[in-house]
């Protein structure tokens, strides 16, 4: 069995946004970037799979330019098998990202795909859901516990109203929530060892993926801002206040 | 042209979701006609709750054994089907809705606009990247439906009195084979949710213990408020991780927002700045949430709820 695992390059969590005066963009000079969390996530899922036994190859996949590499690299030493990047110059929208993972896993004839709930930097949870219905496939979104049977999943999920549970025929899309597990740390013999793997680089445009009318995405601003707030001394002054204001 | 706008109702078979009614405010920001399509199995009951909210033209009701349980493989053809006649197709930002919608906008064939915070124009609207850290305006191009998930924190519920009327309409596909439902593992259902909670108190890992949040569960029956947690607790084993409030967990906006021992990661204040008045009770004077609070308390947080048990009798 194969799992393919697609994986994003995006400013590290840690790091404080800075939406740029021109409103064009955020600041990205000089900002650390990092393996999207939710899809480091989806690759300790895949490794654990292929560690138990139940998959054979994990195939790691990035859509971007050369800079990408760094993260499939870094996916290739947490113990992937081999890495594929996707060469396109311009950011893709979830639909456009839909088309060309479905291309891969196709010609991979890959039996499951794992990806992150959401990328955190543009927030859109789309892509996994959209390669699933343009799949023809089931989805599988904010897992937290994921068992393969044969070619069943089966998946508890974190949704609003607690945890949910369904089962899913493979080839499947699973997208992964934050405690599905804790990704593992990459160990220098790892990253020596990632330099010798297999990374192929594949042109956006050999996909045949066709063109969509994107969305127009402008003025960035930073959010408003709070007004200052009150200290006050005690339980007392906080019931007080809080009437005051018609809270309680 | 005038917008014709479908939204997809949430429930849970019994009762509407309350996210449906931001929806249709939402809806009502854009203008023009509001339908709601309610997709489900003996759903009489949601059906009478959203035909009468304010707003709502007609509601659409399709009724089938394998719509029982919310499985998007099912549900999205449903809504695909039905959404020829219409120029937006829009439904929660929920679970619910950010697993359906992406699949019904790729069987249209079109991106889809997550989390709209504000309508500037029927293809225009604003929404929240990176967490909340920045806010962009999105341009949904001509000639494409516009499908789009609502955040819940950024709207109100649409009032009721409306009387829409009910239609209905078959189901258009079959149930899908690859995917089934087992089991919903429901949260404690005595509070109120949280995401339509008017007053939330919160606790961070500052309580010790999952028997020291009981105290914290007394408070909010006292203020009929909901319960909510830091990742800290939630991770430390004291509450079940849908109490969790913040950017991996939930996203609120409760009229009342009241933090004890909550220090104030980004993660958890991206989960709450929408609230009316934040409340942080902490023992530590340099927590950075007290940046955000509008009224800030230094103290134990164990001696603030007792007081206010007493104060609030």
């Amino acid at each position: 069995m194969k799992i393919l695992v697609g994986i994003k390059r995006v400013v590290d969590y840690n790091v404080r946004i800075r939406v740029r005066p021109d409103g064009r963009g955020v600041e990205t000079d000089g900002v650390k970037m990092s393996i999207n969390p939710f899809d480091e996530i989806a690759i300790e899922e895949a490794l654990r799979i292929r560690e138990s036994g139940k998959a054979d190859e994990v195939i790691v996949v990035s859509i971007g330019g050369d800079e990408c590499q760094q993260q499939l690299r870094t996916a290739l030493a947490m113990g992937a098998d081999r890495a594929i990047q996707v060469n396109s110059s311009e950011a893709l929208q979830p639909l456009s990202l839909a088309r060309a993972l479905l291309k891969v896993a196709q010609s991979e004839s890959a039996d499951l795909v794992i990806l992150g709930k959401q990328a955190i930097d543009d927030d859109n949870s789309q892509t996994g859901q959209m390669m699933a219905a343009l799949w023809g496939r089931p989805q599988a979104t904010f897992a937290s516990r994921v068992e393969l049977d044969g070619t069943t999943a089966r998946v508890t999920r974190e949704v609003d109203a607690g945890l949910e549970t369904i089962e899913v025929e493979l080839p499947a899309v699973i997208t992964v929530d934050l405690r599905l597990n804790q990704p593992r740390f990459v160990k220098l013999p790892d990253i020596m060892k990632a330099k010798r793997k297999p990374l192929d680089r594949t042109e956006l445009g050999d996909l045949d993926i066709g063109a969509d009318a994107p969305l127009s995405v402008s003025d960035f601003a930073p959010p408003p801002a709070r007004g200052g707030g009150i200290k006050v001394d005690d339980a007392a002054a906080l019931v007080a206040e809080l009437k005051q204001r018609g809270l309680v | 042209m005038m917008s014709k706008i479908l939204i997809i109702a949430e429930h849970d078979s019994n009762t509407l979701n309350p996210s449906t009614a931001k929806c249709v405010s939402c809806a009502a920001a854009i203008g023009g006609d509001c339908d709601v399509l309610v997709l489900g199995s003996g759903i009489g009951d949601v059906s009478r709750q959203a035909a009468a909210l304010e707003g709502v033209s007609i509601v659409i009701e399709t009724d089938a054994a394998h719509l029982a349980h919310p499985l998007a493989a099912n549900l999205a053809p449903e809504v695909a089907a039905a959404a020829g006649a219409y120029s937006h197709v829009l439904g929660p930002s929920t679970t619910f809705g950010r697993d359906l919608v992406p699949r019904v906008a790729a069987l249209l064939g079109v991106n889809q606009v997550s989390d709209i915070m504000a309508v500037e124009g029927p293809t225009t609207f604003r929404r929240p990247i990176y967490a909340g850290n920045a806010i962009v305006k999105v341009d949904v191009p001509a000639e494409t439906t516009v499908v789009g998930t609502v955040r819940a924190a950024s709207w109100k519920e649409a009032a009721t009195g409306g009387s829409a009327s009910i239609e209905s309409r078959p189901a258009s596909s079959e149930a899908a084979s690859h995917s089934r439902y087992v089991s919903l593992e429901a949260g404690d259902g005595e509070r109120p949710d949280l995401q339509s909670a008017k007053v939330v108190v919160s606790g961070g890992r500052a309580f010790g213990s999952a028997e020291n949040f009981e105290k914290l569960y007394a408070l909010a029956d006292k203020l009929g408020a909901g319960v909510g947690a830091s990742r800290a607790a939630v991770d430390a084993g004291y509450v079940p991780n849908d109490m969790q409030v913040g950017q991996t967990g939930k996203i609120i906006a409760p009229e009342l927002y009241v933090a004890f021992g909550i220090s104030g990661a980004i993660q958890h204040v991206t989960g709450i700045k929408d609230a009316g008045t934040i409340v942080a009770v902490n023992k530590d004077a340099d927590a950075p949430i007290f940046e955000l609070a509008d009224i800030g308390l230094v103290g134990d947080l164990f001696t603030v709820i007792d007081e206010m048990m007493a104060l609030l009798d």
